[in-house]
């Protein structure tokens, strides 16, 4: 090194400063966010407009049917994602040997969790609304989040159960155990945390997808609840989208409210996959 | 030997199914991205033999008057996608970089969920939020007649491939062995120099695969560019139409599928819009997946 | 052989194994006699860990295995098309090297085996458990708080707890892999001792830890080398005239 030694401490002063700078320009905004949400947001937030429906053109009353509706496309992605989820991971950890096939199954996993929103909305609107004759319903939107959100079920679940030590499936097998024994009285008893941590931020993120649910289910106004599975719905995070750009002279407050509360339910939900992943690491006992 | 009874054949046929049902889950996804496809191209095909080649090559979107060109969209896409790249990689790198090699602990205590948080964020939530304050912001800085241009969707789409970055780019980071950190500093190289010189080189296809994923996410996204891009569908060739309107496939399909005839030719140019999509992210997302897989080749994982 | 007609309880009859290029075990032919302690020794990748987990089967986890000759136990082929594994691993039980308690307390540890295997009735798993443990010379210890989580116990308690999780099942063959490998002086003296009063029940097979231990347990001792069994005797015999040269000169100590 050719430079003074003090020009090069220097150097390094000036890059270290200038890497806290760029972090600092990604997490203010994002603090930011938040923040503004709930400063103009938190004036909208009261029993009415947690508990009515929408009046006046939605200029007025609550978001009650978009809250419900936006909790019964989590409640039918759950219900869909799940078993699939879990299933597909159970496979790839415990069953897989190392094959073409298992590539195959791990890219086409891959390339689930990158195809764009909007496609999964054309998807579920060619095959479930069209094609299976499901009609714009709650369980044709239910139904194409879920695929949405299998491939971020498996992600997670199959770290969580390939972090489960292969010791305790050799003592099982040694004990008479057959795998499926082993993997139902060990394996997923000793996994299911990171399971459920992976699956509420699979869950949280079709709560606030809006592309797919645009021609699968979501109404555009609909003052009332659903009445069957075959019924539209509103949902929050496409109410949000028509009350910020459809309808003219909406009130600022009614959209920050609707803002906030869809940010407090994925963050609060967020927090809580957090807290029961840290929670159940601090106890486990390998 | 009270136990050494061969398994009851229910029990047996419990387990031959549950194993079944698994390995039926384990094959879905290939399935289910095989069906996407099928169904893009059922929808999506036609488009093909309904509309001339030369009208879908143009340069015009109006499909009312049954101009097809997709061009501007696809360029709109590019373009929106490309300047969110180029503004997250450093922005990235270097918080990926903070984050793990020089960051106290109790600032990466801080950075780390706040970021999670970045990726809770629904993206109509950031594209409100990019609405309402961003685009006048941008309005005003630049002096333009409207704060809604291809900038402003870049700026939110780094935003929002962020979290994917940086988190790559941080496991890529974390694979770097501690020997070649140290063998940097014995030979008198400040951390920083060993930091540029050593780590990151050493950590590169990681942040391939970050700018991979983070093209992915953002040549994807809809609701938010579709609310601060402004829409417009023209040809976004010189250098200011950075700073001009733009529309990108994704916010065509959002806006327009909602309005159109199922099975008129407007529909199916949709769908074909689609499949375009669909074969982009699945490249990029192929060739994300090649640097991945041959790590864990090379690291002897299964 | 002064002893009248032993029983073969495991028979190894020519049998090779491979994974991958090179054969792991090389024509091995080798008989272990019922209620005896056999000691498979040798220097490490000699083979004596593979032969002893081909017994019950655990190598069918590794991938790309194969396997020629064949194995008996009770002069059945453990290795027939139609052979129920689960049911060939309740009678042929294992110990590892390290000490492994499954999560739970130590009571789900000793009843595992046997719930898996489908007994309920909770009298009898308390008998079976109470045993068991008395076998693995740890009941004293533990009778007490049964319902503690089993990795509260120390180092070589969890490895008798594992002997005993073993027995539980009422194995006929008893494996063990060098299962005192991680333990102190007076740890490794206890599980000696009960494996002493475990052989009258029991046929035991047991990779060492040392020479020594080797010698000390040993009714009848095979040595290993380089996938090949060099020589198997009674104990005392193998280990005061050895037949051949190169058993010789690995117990006094001239390589491995």
């Amino acid at each position: 090194m050719r430079r003074p030694l003090v020009n090069r401490h220097t150097q390094q002063r000036i890059g270290f400063a200038l890497l806290a700078l760029a972090a600092l320009i990604v997490v203010i905004p994002i603090i930011l966010v938040v923040l503004v949400i709930i400063a103009r947001g938190i004036g909208a937030i009261n029993w009415e407009f947690l508990t009515q429906a929408p009046r006046e053109g939605m200029k007025a009353g609550g978001i009650f049917p978009a809250i419900v509706g936006t909790l019964l496309l989590m409640a039918g992605t759950a219900l869909a994602a799940i078993p699939v989820g879990i299933g597909g991971a159970i496979y790839l950890s415990e069953y897989a040997r190392d094959s073409w096939l298992t590539r195959a199954i791990r890219l086409a996993i891959i390339n689930l969790a990158g195809i764009p929103s909007v496609v999964y909305g054309l998807f579920g609107l060619g095959m479930f609304v069209l094609f299976l004759r499901l009609g714009t319903s709650i369980i044709a939107g239910s139904l194409t989040l879920a695929i949405m959100t299998i491939p971020i079920i498996i992600s997670s679940t199959e770290e969580a159960l390939r972090a489960v030590p292969t010791e305790f499936r050799t003592v099982n097998a040694s004990l008479g155990g057959t795998r499926w024994q082993g993997i139902r009285n060990i394996v997923l008893p000793q996994s299911l945390p990171g399971i459920i941590t992976g699956v509420i931020l699979g869950l949280l993120r079709a709560a606030g997808e809006t592309a797919p649910i645009l021609f699968t289910v979501a109404a555009f106004f609909l003052p009332r609840l659903p009445s069957s599975l075959f019924d539209q719905t509103m949902a929050l995070p496409y109410h949000l989208y028509v009350i910020s750009t459809q309808v003219p002279g909406m009130p600022e407050k009614v959209q920050y409210g609707t803002a906030l509360v869809l940010l407090a339910l994925v963050l609060s939900l967020n927090i809580v996959a957090t807290i029961v992943r840290s929670y159940f690491r601090r106890r486990r006992q390998w | 030997m009270e136990f050494a009874k061969a398994p009851g054949l229910t029990k047996r046929w419990g387990e031959f199914a549950i194993e079944t049902i698994i390995r039926v889950l384990g094959l879905s996804s290939i399935g289910f991205v095989v069906m996407i496809f099928l169904f893009l191209l059922r929808e999506g095909l036609p488009t093909f033999w309904e509309i001339p080649l030369n009208n879908l090559l143009g340069t015009r979107w109006y499909p009312t008057f049954d101009y097809f060109g997709a061009v501007p969209l696809v360029l709109g896409s590019v373009l929106v996608t490309l300047l969110a790249i180029v503004i997250a990689l450093p922005l990235g790198l270097a918080t990926a970089v903070f984050v793990r090699e020089i960051a106290p602990p109790w600032a990466r205590e801080i950075l780390k969920p706040v970021i999670e948080v970045l990726a809770g964020i629904p993206s109509v939530v950031l594209g409100f939020f990019g609405m309402t304050l961003v685009a006048p912001l941008v309005r005003e800085v630049l002096g333009a007649p409207t704060g809604l241009t291809a900038f402003t969707g870049a700026l939110l789409l780094a935003y929002m491939a962020l979290p994917t970055m940086i988190s790559v780019a941080e496991d890529a980071l974390d694979t770097v062995p501690k020997s070649y950190r140290d063998a940097g500093l014995s030979m008198g190289a400040t951390q920083w120099q060993t930091i540029w010189r050593v780590v990151v080189p050493a950590a590169r296809s990681g942040v391939v695969t970050a700018v991979m994923l983070g093209m992915g996410r953002a040549i994807g996204e809809t609701m938010a560019v579709m609310m601060v891009t402004g829409n417009a569908a023209r040809l976004p060739l010189s250098l200011d139409s950075l700073f001009r309107p733009v529309r990108t496939m994704t916010a065509t399909i959002a806006a327009e599928m909602g309005e159109v005839a199922q099975g008129s030719t407007h529909y199916h140019a949709l769908f074909g819009l689609g499949i375009i999509l669909f074969a982009l992210t699945f490249v990029i997302n192929l060739a994300a997946a090649a640097t991945i897989f041959k790590k864990r080749r090379r690291g002897g994982l299964r | 052989m002064t002893q009248p007609s032993p029983t073969v309880k495991v028979r190894f009859d020519q049998v090779t194994y491979s994974y991958g290029a090179a054969p792991a075990l090389q024509n091995i032919t080798l008989d272990v006699y019922a209620n005896t302690i056999t000691v498979f020794f040798g220097p490490a990748g000699s083979g004596k860990t593979t032969a002893l987990r081909l017994i019950n089967r655990l190598n069918d986890l590794a991938e790309g295995a194969r396997l020629s000759g064949r194995l008996l136990l009770d002069g059945q082929d453990i290795y027939a098309r139609n052979a129920d594994v689960s049911a060939l691993r309740r009678r042929v039980g294992m110990v590892f090297a390290l000490p492994l308690p499954l999560p739970g307390t130590i009571r789900e540890n000793v009843t595992y085996g046997p719930r898996l295997a489908g007994l309920r009735d909770h009298a009898r798993l308390a008998e079976l458990t109470e045993r068991s443990l008395i076998q693995a010379a740890l009941w004293n210890e533990v009778k007490d708080r049964l319902d503690d989580p089993a990795t509260a116990l120390s180092g070589g308690q969890q490895q008798r707890l594992c002997i005993a999780r073993s027995l539980a099942l009422e194995p006929e063959v008893l494996l063990l892999d060098e299962p005192t490998s991680g333990l102190d002086p007076i740890s490794t003296a206890r599980v000696e001792e009960s494996l002493f009063q475990l052989k009258s029940h029991y046929t035991i097979i047991i990779v060492p830890h040392s020479i020594q231990q080797a010698a000390r347990v040993a009714d009848w001792a095979a040595f290993f080398l380089k996938g090949e069994m060099i020589e198997c005797q009674e104990g005392t015999a193998l280990f005061t005239t050895p037949h051949d040269q190169r058993t010789e000169d690995y117990i006094t100590g001239r390589f491995g």
